[in-house]
């Protein structure tokens, strides 16, 4: 699927470090990508490649302590918001057409306000009640959408009172409130069983149907991303080694990394005994290695992999990959 | 004999070298912690003057450096003539002596009678706390008036009321540290061994809580001298000819539109004692248990 | 829950007849009163009469017995330097040391909530430290000082404020503000570590996500949980109050139980220093008690399970 003429968000050579006592970490080094309206988008990889902390500047919500965004350019609908004031990012943007879905449901809601609180917010901070509709009959309606049993009743209760499946329920009502034109769901269903993670994602899609929503789905469970995503980024060290339809990029990975993902991935009737598990350890992003940085676990490791970094390159129509075994674009 | 516990340290002094390097040293604290502790030493040979020795024509001479101020009397008189800055220092004296002596006893007691009641649990425990309890329901400001009321007021009254009020605190906190540490496995070795209950407390339970006393003493230092200050301001501790600063503030009252000097000084002597106290307890704190450092 | 609070009741109960046995038994070891009652040349007939007629002859225990069943009707027996019963003057007082308490607590919260939220906001600069060290420099300050100052600056020099005395507010800044000083330090601690805790939390990142403004997230969000550790100390806060006022009332001439029970003591005036000293305790107890009672009224996960 190619990218549609207008994207709705567009990533250009996004840096964002870290500064620590011992240096700075080059947390998202260089990353460049597109998402066309209504298009999921999966970023996949191991803990520490970036993909929390990519979402986390588009959405400008960096941790206080030391991060930035060193550069690039992150545009949604044709705004830069590497140019927005925090203050603006709040006001017009957080919440209303770019949300989140985290991890832990748990812990993302807060625990002395009431469910019916927290869910008003987004309407209530960018003046968002529909029109003809209350506050409150907006809010029970957003979490009738999210399938919550008899919300008018549940708008007074507090998170505790909810179970783990439904206070997932009601943070994704948080996110989709204001009708988005961005949802980011960073790994939103790994603490959840699978009937409820494919209920979620259900969610999500029916509503990007309607509003053309894109969506950014961060996981390192690369089963969940080929059952809804469309494309899937790839990301290693602080980049993206590949990027490409979903289908394709499982029949036919080109960057060896995503094949040894693949590879470690254990299915009925595999004829292995052990698990695969790629061995060794990303570098250090404080100071990366010239090269390629998966290098120094990957199989297939040539001299120049060692001395400079692949540029991305051109394996199929819509698929790339930055890996020195792929033939170069002519 | 059972091997001493895993936790006892080589020598306290040198595990204290070893954290050291990790957190620094109090520098000013700790120079004016031990400034005080200098005056209270050697205070009778730095006074310029007697701190008892009043002169009625030197009477409520303003500090050196306001007009009518002289430098014989750095920071001035009161109003028998008494040089303020002599009198401070020998408070500075009274105040740690009153201070080691009551945390010394209060400490010891109170630690003594925590490692038991955590110890031994059970009746003796319930009993135990149901006391400490009681005596907390009283304030202590309170408790110790009843006291000093009984007891005539004098150095060692203070220290015994001091001793009788603030035991309750290493009782609690002692108590607690033994609950936990007394179901290690080599608490329940040295048992198996034949280890006395003596011989528990002293070589594998006493080391392992020493450290939170010794911070908790320090800490209590400030505490004390602003306690003893109370009591020797409303009359109930030390009393003339012995200097506490309370005693000064007590006087200077009197005369708090005539001199200044008199109601601001002897504070900020108790000021500063209890401030370099509090920061060297912190410290020792954070170098104990990095993982209570307040960030 | 409700046997939650009838435990902490009793508890409570127990301390309190505790404390009233200890006071008994200190008061009593002071001397005996008798002979502070009667002129020295008094004949000894008369001072065993006296003695008698006070039930002074009694074993220490029956002593105590008769007090603490007198007690419990309101009987505390008559002020021997006032010549009215006890009770009365002690509840007379009281008002005053609670209205005094109340209001320093409220002082101590006005500078500690400000100063711990922004040292948290704020946290390694100089409003970091600036709070930090203003708190350390307070629990450095022994409250009687303060007042002591505060009465040099604010009611000599400057003659705003009359420096003794009770009826108008102005009358009650001075004392309120010697007597809060002392815990703004432990209060500001507590708020700040706490909201350190809170901020670092996922629900003040989703509240940002969600894009609510910045004084939103600190003021509504953040501070309603942070607040929590400090609400439920209030309690103790407020007894720690109690017990400061002593000095305090002294100083300002104050006419609360405080200076009451401090003049009683040395006027060996026994009734009234009992009567004072154990209602004194069971304001102490009662405030504690609250404190644990309101766990459950603040934190909601709390209410309904207790």
């Amino acid at each position: 699927m190619t990218a549609a003429p207008t994207p709705l968000l567009k990533i250009e050579n996004l840096q964002a470090h870290i500064k620590l006592r011992r240096g700075t970490v080059r947390a998202v080094d260089g990353v460049d990508f597109e998402i066309a309206p209504g298009e999921t988008l999966g970023l996949v990889g191991e803990s520490g490649s970036g993909k929390t902390m990519t979402s986390l500047s588009i959405l400008r919500l960096l941790p206080r302590a030391g991060g930035h965004i060193a550069g690039g350019k992150i545009e949604l609908d044709g705004t830069d918001l590497t140019r927005v004031t925090d203050a603006v990012m709040a006001r017009d943007w957080r919440g209303s057409r770019i949300s989140m879905v985290s991890q832990d449901p748990l812990t993302s809601l807060n625990p002395v306000f009431t469910v019916g609180d927290q869910v008003g917010a987004p309407f209530r901070y960018h003046d968002m009640i529909p029109a003809g509709k209350s506050l409150r009959e907006a809010i029970v309606a957003v979490l009738d959408r999210v399938r919550i049993p008899s919300p008018a009743k549940r708008l007074d209760d507090y998170p505790h009172q909810f179970s783990g499946g439904m206070r997932q329920r009601v943070v994704s009502a948080m996110a989709i409130a204001c009708a988005p034109r961005l949802l980011i769901a960073d790994e939103p269903t790994s603490n959840l069983d699978v009937t409820i993670q494919v209920q979620m994602m259900r969610l999500f899609r029916d509503l990007q149907a309607e509003t053309g929503m894109g969506i950014i789905l961060i996981t390192h469970d690369l089963g969940v991303a080929a059952g809804i995503c469309h494309r899937v980024a790839v990301m290693y060290a602080g980049r993206i080694v590949e990027i490409g339809d979903v289908r394709r990029i499982y029949r036919q990975p080109a960057h060896p990394y995503t094949r040894a993902l693949l590879d470690s991935i254990p299915h009925l009737g595999q004829k292995r005994r052990r698990l695969y598990a790629i061995g060794g350890q990303p570098p250090s992003l404080i100071d990366p290695p010239p090269g390629c940085r998966f290098a120094a676990r990957c199989p297939n490791r040539m001299a120049i992999c060692d001395q400079s970094y692949p540029p991305s390159r051109t394996v199929a129509p819509g698929h790339r990959a930055s890996c020195w075994l792929i033939e170069a674009d002519t | 004999m059972a091997e001493a516990s895993p936790r006892l340290p080589r020598g306290f002094l040198a595990g204290l070298r070893g954290r050291v390097g990790a957190t620094g040293l109090p520098w000013v604290s700790g120079t004016m912690l031990l400034l005080v502790v200098v005056a209270a030493l050697f205070g009778e040979a730095i006074a310029p003057h007697d701190p008892n020795g009043f002169n009625l024509a030197a009477a409520f001479k303003p500090p050196a450096w306001q007009e009518g101020g002289s430098l014989a009397y750095l920071l001035g008189t009161d109003n028998l003539g008494r040089d303020v800055l002599s009198r401070i220092i020998a408070g500075a004296r009274v105040s740690l002596i009153v201070a080691a002596y009551a945390i010394v006893f209060s400490g010891v007691i109170g630690a003594l009678i925590g490692m038991i009641s955590g110890y031994f649990g059970g009746r003796v425990d319930a009993v135990i706390m149901r006391l400490v309890d009681i005596q907390m329901s009283i304030p202590s400001l309170a408790l110790a008036l009843m006291i000093a009321a009984v007891l005539s007021p004098s150095l060692s009254t203070v220290v015994i009321v001091i001793a009788i009020t603030y035991w309750t605190w290493y009782a609690r906190i002692v108590r607690g540290e033994i609950l936990s540490l007394k179901e290690r496995d080599y608490v329940a070795l040295a048992k198996v061994a034949g280890c006395g209950t003596a011989t528990i407390f002293h070589r594998h339970l006493l080391p392992n809580v020493m450290n939170t006393l010794l911070v908790l003493a320090t800490l209590q230092v400030g505490q004390v001298i602003i306690f003893e200050a109370s009591l020797s301001f409303l009359g109930l501790g030390i009393q003339s000819p012995e200097v506490s600063w309370g005693l000064m503030l007590a006087d200077a009252r009197n005369y708090i539109t005539k001199a200044w000097w008199t109601i601001t000084l002897p504070g900020v002597a108790i000021m500063l004692t209890c401030l370099s106290s509090n920061l060297v307890g912190d410290w020792l704190r954070d170098t104990f248990d990095p993982k209570r450092r307040q960030l | 829950m409700l046997g939650y609070i009838a435990k902490r009741g009793v508890h409570g109960l127990v301390s309190i007849v505790g404390a009233s046995m200890l006071i008994f038994a200190i008061s009593r070891l002071s001397g005996d009163p008798v002979l502070l009652m009667l002129p020295p040349e008094a004949p000894q007939s008369l001072v065993d009469e006296t003695r008698r007629h006070m039930g002074l002859d009694q074993p220490l225990w029956m002593q105590y017995l008769i007090f603490a069943g007198k007690a419990l009707t309101g009987d505390f027996g008559n002020s021997y330097r006032w010549q009215m019963p006890a009770l009365d003057l002690v509840l007379d007082r009281l008002p005053a040391t609670i209205q005094l308490a109340v209001a320093a607590l409220l002082f101590s919260m006005a500078l500690a909530i400000p100063f711990g939220v922004l040292s948290a906001v704020h946290r390694g600069t100089w409003i970091d430290n600036f709070g930090k060290g203003f708190a350390m420099l307070g629990q450095a300050m022994p409250n009687f000082w303060v007042g002591l100052l505060l009465i040099l600056v604010f009611a000599i020099h400057l003659e705003w404020l009359p420096p003794f005395g009770h009826g108008t507010p102005a009358h009650l800044v001075m004392p309120a503000i010697a007597l809060g000083w002392y815990p703004v330090a432990a209060q500001t601690r507590i708020i700040r570590s706490s909201m350190l805790d809170v901020l670092d939390s996922d629900y003040i990142r989703m509240g940002r996500a969600v894009g609510a403004p910045d004084w939103v997230l600190i003021w509504k969000y953040a501070f309603r949980n942070a607040a929590i550790p400090l609400v439920t100390m209030l309690g103790v806060y407020f007894a720690a109050m109690l017990g400061g006022a002593f000095v305090v009332e002294v100083i300002f001439a104050w006419p609360g139980l405080g200076r009451t029970v401090v003049e009683a003591v040395f006027s060996r005036d026994f009734p009234v220093v009992q009567a004072g000293v154990l209602f004194t305790s069971i304001l102490f107890v009662l405030s504690n008690l609250l404190v644990d009672l309101s766990y459950g009224v603040i934190d909601p996960r709390i209410r309904r399970d207790g």
